[in-house]
């Protein structure tokens, strides 16, 4: 039998985080009620002019530098036309030969584990369309639909992978690790459940070692990565089954349906040029130099390849903890403020991955919303490290930090957490203990290691636990002599 | 340049028209006559014409992301055919 091998391209739709609209001044808020974010230039009223939003391009540039993009010196738009009522102008001003990105590529780990190219063949800038809600249970169901533009001309960038992927855990891992850049880079709020990103599969099967592409069939509504990887397994398999009895695929558009795990057919699917493309003549060229590249380039933070890079090689971090770090950005752009001031960075990783990840999801908040200052963090790491509290006592501070707000030296000095590390305070208390327990002294100096454990506990009790333990142990051991 | 009753249908299905039997042959010879009008552009040299891409000698025309006003909702659906709770309304889809 012969052996097939699949071949993915993915195309991500990430809606960009600009305040107002590509081409008007409407705001770009989620939500809102129906028809109340939008104006004559969004809802293509005659004799409107569209102006490109400067954001809108530095964001796409960003995004094409963080995926190793070409920013074209020369992009312009062009008209998409078809007809459908989420796109009240009947076209979608998108750009077709001339993008503003070229040529990428994110590294991902392959199915062995090496780490494997995939290509990002240019990243356009185009208009989100509007949102319909259907009378009925679906689209094919309901007699009449309602077109909502509030989502129309929100700016997106719509990023075009070649078909450089094998199965549907690189698909999988090039979204995630895309997801994670565009996140990093501040150009996106990527929520997939908010549609703010979106992703659709080109997926085509052909003999092992074949260099001729099969017929190839796009999926979409893909809610999740999750929906994704399944959908891709569904369809290798549905095509597979096809081929080996002989059926010819047919190139369509399919949609996912989640409740019943499979895909179904939508439309057979446009050729390009159907869609009549032609230059937006509205809007004018975007020139983009040298100079302004490198200004964008500039606002860009560490991105996730380098940063785990340097978490392993200068933090001495594990794998595993660089992972957890360089997997949330609000955390590890935490992790590097913390560690501006506070030095020892396993520590700081331990406390960022335990409790502090503990509080926030207890709390129910998002890591954007981390309540506590960086400095405050550094200087409780710093109190527990120098031994001025101990291990728990600063759990508790930490926990109260994230409950009230207050600063940790107030909270340690309010409920008494300060280690008592001065031995003529302790003195007293351990020659009080000894004196008490004369029985327990006696064991130790006959030889029975264990009554020094008896002997602490006392003295920690007897100091509401605030002595220093090893200062204890200290002057037990030379007053016992 | 040839037009086929194929080409002028693909093109009316694309623009959603409906064309009858009788007007066929007038859509054949109008949509024929542009195209050939058209293909004396082909007769021109070219060579070492750059691309135009825009009629107007302007490039980088920005506005600032700054949020104004919209429109209010009763002039946005004040001439749509059909409204129901603040959207549009429109016939079944498919």
């Amino acid at each position: 039998m012969t052996e097939f091998q699949t071949v993915i391209g993915l195309e991500f739709h990430a809606e960009l985080k600009t305040k107002t609209k590509i081409f008007c001044s409407c705001p770009t808020t989620f939500a809102g009620e129906p028809n109340t974010h939008v104006c004559p230039v969004c809802l293509g009223l005659p004799g409107v002019l569209p102006v490109l939003n400067k954001r809108a391009v530095e964001l796409a540039m960003k995004a094409g530098l963080a995926l190793n993009c070409q920013i074209s010196p020369f992009s312009k738009f062009d008209r998409k036309n078809y007809f459908y009522p989420d796109l009240p102008k009947a076209y979608q001003v998108t750009q077709y030969p001339l993008p503003i990105c070229k040529s990428g590529y994110i590294t991902v780990p392959d199915a062995d584990g090496n780490e494997k190219n995939i290509r990002i063949n240019r990243i356009h800038l185009e208009e989100d369309a509007g949102k319909l809600v259907h009378s009925g249970e679906s689209i094919t169901t309901s007699n009449y639909s309602l077109p909502d533009y509030n989502r129309a001309a929100v700016p997106l960038i719509e990023i075009v992978s070649e078909p450089d992927m094998a199965s549907a855990e690189e698909a999988k891992a090039f979204g995630d690790k895309l997801k994670l850049i565009l996140e990093y880079a501040g150009v996106s709020d990527v929520k997939m459940e908010q549609g703010s990103l979106r992703c659709d599969v080109n997926i085509s099967l052909m003999p092992k070692g074949s260099d001729k592409l099969g017929t190839k069939v796009e999926i979409k509504n893909l809610n999740s990565f999750r929906a994704m990887h399944r959908a891709i397994q569904f369809e290798e398999d549905r095509q597979r089954r096809m081929i080996e009895r002989g059926e010819k695929i047919v190139q369509e558009t399919r949609t996912w349906d989640e409740g019943s795990g499979q895909t179904l057919s939508m439309r057979s699917k446009e050729n390009d040029h159907d869609y009549r493309y032609f230059p937006e003549p509205d809007l004018v060229p975007t020139v983009i130099t040298p100079e302004w590249i490198e200004a964008v380039r500039s606002e860009l933070p560490e991105l996730p390849d380098k940063r785990e890079k340097r978490l392993k090689e200068e933090c001495g971090l594990s794998y595993y903890d660089c992972a957890q770090i360089v997997a949330t950005p609000a955390l590890a752009f935490f992790f590097d403020e913390v560690a501006k001031i506070f030095d020892d960075k396993k520590t700081i990783a331990n406390w960022l991955i335990g409790d502090v990840s503990r509080l926030i999801n207890v709390a129910e908040k998002e890591y954007e919303q981390i309540p506590i200052a960086a400095d405050d963090l550094a200087y409780l790491l710093e109190q527990a490290k120098s031994g001025a509290i101990n291990n728990n006592s600063a759990k508790a501070v930490l926990e109260e930090m994230f409950a009230s707000g207050k600063k940790p030296a107030e909270i340690i000095s309010e409920r008494g957490f300060a280690q008592i590390s001065d031995s003529s305070a302790l003195e007293e208390a351990v020659k009080a203990v000894i004196e008490a327990n004369a029985k327990a002294a006696e064991d130790f100096r006959a030889g029975k290691q264990q009554a020094m454990g008896f002997l602490m506990g006392q003295v920690m009790k007897a100091t509401k636990g605030q002595a220093n333990p090893n200062l204890v142990k200290e002057l037990l051991a030379k007053m016992l002599k | 340049m040839a037009i086929t009753v194929n080409d002028v249908e693909y093109v009316a299905k694309l623009a959603k028209l409906t064309i009858a039997d009788e007007e066929m042959d007038g859509y054949i010879k109008k949509l024929s006559a542009i195209l050939d009008y058209m293909q004396q552009l082909q007769e021109i040299d070219t060579n070492g014409v750059p691309l135009t891409t825009h009629v107007l000698p302007l490039e980088n025309i920005f506005r600032k992301d700054e949020v104004k006003p919209c429109l209010p909702r009763e002039k946005v659906l004040a001439n749509a055919p059909d409204t129901e709770d603040g959207y549009f309304k429109v016939p079944k889809i498919f």
